[in-house]
């Protein structure tokens, strides 16, 4: 359908606009600047503040640019005398009751309300009656309030609604005493809750953590990428004096588009952690002492050199890129392929036929746009907010989504299938979901999935899950954690290839960590070496470093006991004669399981490269001063590869570090959103097995410190097996 | 095609409802589109409020959000906007002095002041035998044609007078 447009003049200039947009849309977007409160592009139009005013010919009054559609040889003056007058006049009733407060203000110098009254106040208030003072609410330990500051515009009430798809705020009372109030005693609950923060053009709800700590013109904005999930959300990281003050969305419409998940908003709170490793430290004689670089690098060398024949390295799949090839580098230059980062995998039968990355196996913009989704095993608003949002616009677009899940997890959309399915039932489920697929398709099942197809009893919510993989035209099936966490993802990863094949559906793998997919290509995982190539002989896997003791480790960001709970990590370590962690943490298990603590930057300090889910290669520069003598991790590791002798390990810079990657990597830098081709056999039957769901702020060092998170609902919760 | 368990539970109890205010909720609803039931909100209130006395508890708004499929704080927003909405137990007659402009030109201050006197309390507080209720506020009701005018449970009483306005209050059981 072609789209229809109308011409119309602002301020004396003709412009195309389309049919039915609003007045305010197209003076935007030709550059032409009307004051406004409520409006945001993101939300419904709701025209209350009435601060956009503009004068249209023939109208015998101002109309709300925001909500009035354009129609043809309409005339608009946004900056007659009569607009400008409406303007102000609305702003002076806006400041009636808006205290003066700025100077104590967190949201003073990044105002909208103050920048405004600039524009279109009066340099003298005519109201000298009482200001009205509005109660404050409690909205839990991210959100702070200064209810007497809010101008109505209601941002935060659509963005609950429309949104975060549970409305928890409203408008109650009317006149003088409407009041923006959360529904009785329930705190703002949402991953997502932070963004109010951003929306609210006054100073009435603000980021607790950061309130009353600096200045926003005092900061220095810094674009870094968050090291959370697999989305890659943009950030900037406004830092003071070498310290990052707080964390706010940098715009990406491809990506988290103006939204941060609170997980990557607040997770900076854990920098500045007690635990935080300050210097170097080594053991000796059973006591830990503080060292400087060189003795502790000297002796980290000599350790892993001594245990090189029986050497593991683990890695945090949220390490950036560079840190994960040095990591490589340093285990195969040690004569070891045991080399991991996908710490809660446990089923590697199949990762000969992994293709290129985990990826999505499609851009993450093109979500919005999918007409069926089948999800296996992932609690999709806990893994990776920011998807479950954009699932959340397809479904309500009319998308039909299927999970398969170990429980009933909510989800603010309409579902068109749940399959409740318990771990040990999932691969029978997946099967009798192919078998329906095949059964509506006329075809019949791949020969190495016969045996598991036939098996399978197909019941009605299964033939659901099929039928809405068979609505519209760009469909996608998806493995979430919980199905890579299964003892027999082998078996699911088959089964639901076939059934994206079956259907004509992109299959994805929601592998996690920030850099899971960088982790394949640079050769941080036993099976494959620099560039993303297979590995001639594969090394262990994580979860059999962490079952059978090695006699040396290096761990790399991660602290396997907590990333690989269940694991057995923290006895097996213990056994370990040589342990090395590089690390921006140490915790008590940690300095038992120890030999060599060295003190890494967090992701806010250090330069690198994450690669996110649809393959895109994301870098950034350090934003914040490393806290003490810590230094980036790739720094620490390429010294300890010059002193173990390492070639080619004379790097300057982490960009000449991704370069050379890069360069292996030749055409795995592009988008291809790599297939899963494979005919691994899958045996029917099924057998015990359990998944462990680790809450959404426990999945990393640096979330698991963040104070402010920690003290949510969900920080509250505990992990839950399935 | 929604799937119950994966919407948003309203924990309202709708069992507090009576077999006839369901019934009336029921009738406003099936005058919506389906999917619209959220624009029937004022009229189930409305009959929620009637069961109970003339005044909504916060049980009783749950209840409706339960009854409605709505989140809870729509149902607040609506009850707490809306003039003919009570959210706090309040006397049986509803007494709406009117104090807008024309009203207000008409002595409407000193029939209040008269009112507050004879029944011993003061607006927005009703009388200890839970007969009468006086308004706080109320919005023009469109009878300046007969000011000073009040409102008494729907009923408007126009030209009033203190000695009008005693034999209407005492005549209220």
């Amino acid at each position: 359908m072609a789209e229809e447009f109308v011409n119309i003049e602002i301020n004396g200039k003709p412009v195309k606009a389309r049919k039915g947009a609003m007045i305010i849309q197209v003076t935007d977007a030709n550059g032409e600047y009307v004051p406004r409160f409520c409006y945001h592009e993101k939300l419904a139009v709701a025209a209350n503040c009435r601060m956009c005013l503009v004068e249209v010919e023939k109208a015998p009054k101002p109309l709300p640019a925001c909500a009035t559609p354009v129609m043809e040889g309409m005339k608009v003056f946004t900056r007659s005398p009569k607009a400008i007058a409406a303007q102000r006049a609305v702003m002076e009733f806006l400041l009636i009751n808006h205290p003066l407060d700025c100077p104590i203000c967190d949201q003073g110098g990044e105002c909208e309300l103050q920048d405004l009254s600039l524009g279109f106040g009066r340099d003298y208030s005519r109201f000298s009656e009482r200001k009205r003072s509005v109660p404050d609410e409690n909205l839990g330990p991210l959100i702070a309030t200064d209810m007497t500051r809010c101008i109505h515009c209601t941002r935060c009430i659509r963005f609950t609604e429309e949104i975060a798809g549970i409305q928890e705020l409203g408008m109650v009372g009317r006149g003088e005493q409407m009041k923006v109030r959360r529904y009785i005693e329930s705190t703002v609950n949402h991953e997502l809750s932070g963004n109010v923060i951003d929306l609210c053009p006054v100073g009435a709800l603000v980021s607790k953590p950061y309130r009353f700590s600096a200045r926003a013109w005092e900061m220095t904005a810094v674009p870094l990428v968050s090291p959370h999930d697999g989305v890659g959300s943009n950030l900037y990281g406004h830092v003071l004096r070498g310290r990052l003050m707080r964390v706010v969305p940098r715009q990406n419409e491809a990506i988290n588009e103006i939204w941060l998940a609170d997980r990557d908003r607040f997770s900076y709170e854990g920098i500045y952690s007690p635990e935080r490793l300050e210097r170097p430290m080594v053991r000796e004689n059973g006591a830990w002492v503080e060292t400087d670089w060189e003795s502790a690098l000297a002796k980290a060398a000599e350790g892993l050199r001594a245990e090189a024949g029986s050497l593991g390295v683990l890695a945090s799949p949220s390490s950036t890129l560079e840190e994960l090839y040095l990591a490589g580098r340093i285990a195969r230059g040690l004569g070891s392929a045991n080399i991991d980062s996908r710490l809660r995998q446990r089923d590697v039968r199949d990762q000969h036929n992994d293709p290129l990355y985990p990826s999505l196996g499609m851009r993450i913009a093109d979500i919005d746009a999918l007409d069926a989704l089948l999800v296996v095993g992932a609690n999709l608003r806990r893994e990776v907010p920011i998807l479950a949002h954009r699932v959340r616009k397809a479904a309500l677009r009319g998308a039909q989504v299927a999970f398969v899940n170990p429980a009933a997890f909510r989800y603010h959309f309409p579902l068109a299938a749940a399959l409740e399915s318990a771990p040990a039932a999932l691969a029978g489920d997946l099967a009798a979901v192919l078998g329906a697929a095949l059964e509506a398709a006329g075809k019949s099942a791949p020969a190495h999935l016969a045996q598991a197809v036939q098996a399978a009893t197909i019941g009605q919510t299964h033939r659901a899950a099929a039928a809405a993989l068979a609505h519209g035209e760009k469909r996608a099936v998806w493995l979430g954690a919980l199905a890579l966490r299964h003892p027999r993802f082998a078996d699911l990863r088959a089964l639901a290839a076939a059934i994206a094949q079956t259907t004509g559906a992109s299959l994805g793998v929601l592998a996690e960590g920030a850099n899971a997919a960088g982790a394949y290509l640079a050769g941080a995982v036993p099976h494959r070496v620099a560039g993303g190539k297979p590995a001639a002989k594969s090394g262990l896997a994580a979860a059999q470093m962490l079952a059978q003791p090695l006699s040396g480790y290096l761990l790399v960001g991660t602290e396997p006991w907590l990333d690989a709970p269940d694991s057995g990590a923290e006895r097996t370590l213990g056994q370990a004669k040589f342990v090395v962690a590089v690390t921006p943490f140490a915790s008590e298990t940690l300095r038992r399981v120890a030999h060599v603590l060295l003190p890494a930057g967090t992701f806010a300090e250090t330069s690198g490269t994450y690669v996110n889910l649809e393959g895109l290669w994301q870098s950034q520069t350090g934003a914040a001063q490393p806290v003490g003598e810590a230094r980036p991790g790739w720094k620490i590791l390429r010294v300890l590869g010059n002193l173990l002798d390492l070639e080619k390990f004379d790097y300057l810079s982490s960009e000449q570090i991704r370069e050379e990657l890069a360069g292996l990597c030749g055409a795995g830098t592009a988008y291809a959103a790599p297939a899963y081709t494979a005919a691994h056999a899958v045996a029917p039957g099924s057998e015990a097995a359990r998944v462990v769901d680790v809450p959404m702020y426990q999945i990393d060092a640096l979330v698991r410190r963040a104070t402010s998170l920690q003290n949510t609902l969900e920080g509250r919760t505990s992990a839950v097996t399935y | 095609m929604s799937n119950d368990t994966h919407t948003t539970p309203a924990a309202g109890d709708i069992g507090l409802l009576s077999e006839q205010t369901r019934r009336e909720i029921d009738h406003w609803v099936a005058k919506f589109p389906p999917g619209r039931q959220r624009s029937a909100c004022i009229a189930a209130l409305r009959a929620a409020q009637e069961q109970n006395q003339g005044h909504l508890t916060k049980a009783l708004m749950d209840a409706v959000a339960a009854y409605l499929h709505l989140p809870p704080i729509q149902v607040y927003e609506v009850a707490s906007f809306y003039s003919m909405l009570e959210t706090h137990p309040c006397g049986r007659h509803h007494v709406s002095i009117c104090t807008n402009i024309s009203c207000m030109l008409n002595g409407a201050d000193k029939l209040i002041e008269h009112a507050e006197r004879k029944l011993g309390i003061k607006l927005d507080e009703s009388t200890p035998d839970g007969r009468i209720f006086l308004k706080e506020e109320h919005e023009c009701l469109a009878a300046c044609t007969g000011a000073p005018m009040m409102m008494v449970d729907h009923v408007f009483h126009e030209h009033l007078t203190p000695e009008k306005l005693d034999q209407i209050l005492d005549e209220l059981k």
